[in-house]
């Protein structure tokens, strides 16, 4: 290892990942009066700041959309001297007592860690997804709607997510089409509801899409219906894919235990099988992955990892 | 920053030859153009004596930018004699390195 000058600093709690999870550990943590860093890559918030409307998020009723929360999530962590910095994470070394987090610009030295790097939006698996992603296909509504207005777009999904932003799209789309490959919703009740009784909203059930074509943009969908096997076009500008997630573990593997899909397994405690190394949030094997989930478990890690650092380090 | 519309996009970008043209595509609503502009900026002091730095809001020329192939926010784009040289599309830009590595190797 080189630059032992860098040695120098030793975080308390170092947490990868800056949305609600990570800024929840961040506030725990500093109000417990650690010396804690959060990493984040990209954006602060996480998936979160990319929602439109957090409406079940408990006391969100005014300005609840996912930027405004978690903006407010990263403010009253800093206010309790939580250190945020940009870093993309490449490796890490959790083998000592003082555990090794790699990022493209720095090397960082902490106590303990927490995962939070939570999941991204699953790709659907049509054919030309990747290559019109940015150029019509979207995984983020709330980033992309305005650029629809007047214009027709589809979302493929049945879940919350779906729905939710397909109630969101339609603040500017001139239709949005829900695609969906059962003929029932998973979403809750009452975003069903709404769906239903949006004339702008409409279902196409039972079907999957398998192709999106276009020159350079996204122009139509080739589907089909699971259940009678015919194939239809429909024309769109823009198409939103909602179908799940999958866990960002990926320089984990091999180093803490997780499950055959990536998610890292935690006991109640939000510990890891490696002793000072805890994972919080949409990147742990779960049942429910929501905001509030993510945030309750970041401040199970942060007190987990207080605990530990006590006990280990005597401080 | 030159701030390009439907009204001067072919003088200034597509029947520009001087130097290499390049086009942020931004949008009053996407907060990753909004926080990526500063640095864009910056890169503009350091490479703009020869390459020219354009942006162009979609919110209000969406037409235009669906002419020009953009359908997601933020996208970048390099002209070179009007011609379309590279596109960045969103999920090619996780931070200001990629744009930066983009614009240097239209940068000699």
């Amino acid at each position: 290892m080189k630059g032992s000058e860098k040695m120098s600093h030793v975080y308390d709690i170092v947490i990868i990942g800056g949305g609600p999870a990570g800024l929840s550990a961040g506030l725990y943590g500093s109000r417990s009066k650690l010396d804690v860093l959060v990493i984040e890559k990209e954006k602060f918030g996480g998936q979160a700041a990319t929602t439109a409307e957090l409406e079940n998020y408990p006391g969100s009723i005014e300005n609840c959309t996912g930027p405004a929360l978690t903006e407010r999530m990263k403010k009253q962590a800093e206010e309790f001297g939580t250190t945020f910095v940009k870093d993309e994470i490449v490796d890490v070394d959790f083998t000592g007592d003082i555990k090794i987090v790699k990022g493209r610009k720095e090397e960082y030295h902490a106590r303990t860690v927490i995962i939070a790097t939570g999941a991204e939006y699953r790709m659907a698996g049509f054919k030309n997804e990747r290559e019109l992603r940015g150029r019509g296909v979207s995984y983020c509504a709330t980033c992309d709607a305005d650029f629809f207005e007047g214009l027709d777009v589809a979302v493929i999904g049945g879940g919350d997510s779906a729905i939710t932003e397909a109630l969101h799209l339609t603040k500017y789309a001139e239709s949005v089409t829900i695609i969906h490959r059962r003929d029932t919703l998973r979403a809750a009740k009452s975003l069903q509801e709404k769906a239903f009784n949006h004339p702008k909203i409409k279902f196409i059930w039972d079907t999957v899409v398998e192709e999106a074509k276009g020159d350079e943009i996204l122009e139509s969908l080739v589907l089909r219906n699971v259940k009678t096997g015919e194939v239809s076009e429909l024309a769109v500008n823009g198409v939103f894919v909602f179908v799940g997630l999958d866990p960002k573990s990926e320089i984990f593997r091999g180093k803490v235990e997780m499950d055959e899909k990536g998610y890292i397994i935690t006991d109640r405690s939000m510990r890891t099988n490696v002793e000072g190394v805890f994972a919080a949030g949409d990147v742990t094997q779960k049942t429910l992955r929501q905001v509030i989930t993510a945030a309750a478990d970041g401040a199970v890690a942060a007190i987990a990892a207080e605990e530990y650092i006590n006990e280990k380090f005597g401080k | 920053m030159i701030e390009v519309n439907k009204d001067n996009f072919e003088t200034e970008v597509l029947n520009y030859t001087e130097k290499p043209v390049f086009v942020d595509f931004w949008g009053d609503k996407c907060t990753r153009c909004l926080e990526l502009m500063p640095d864009v900026h910056k890169l503009e002091e350091k490479y703009g004596d020869k390459i020219k730095f354009c942006s162009l809001n979609t919110s209000a020329n969406r037409r235009l930018a669906i002419a020009q192939k953009v359908l997601g926010l933020p996208t970048m784009i390099m002209y070179v004699n009007g011609e379309r040289a590279e596109v960045l599309t969103p999920d090619k830009i996780n931070s200001i390195e990629d744009v930066e590595n983009m614009i240097k190797k239209f940068y000699e």
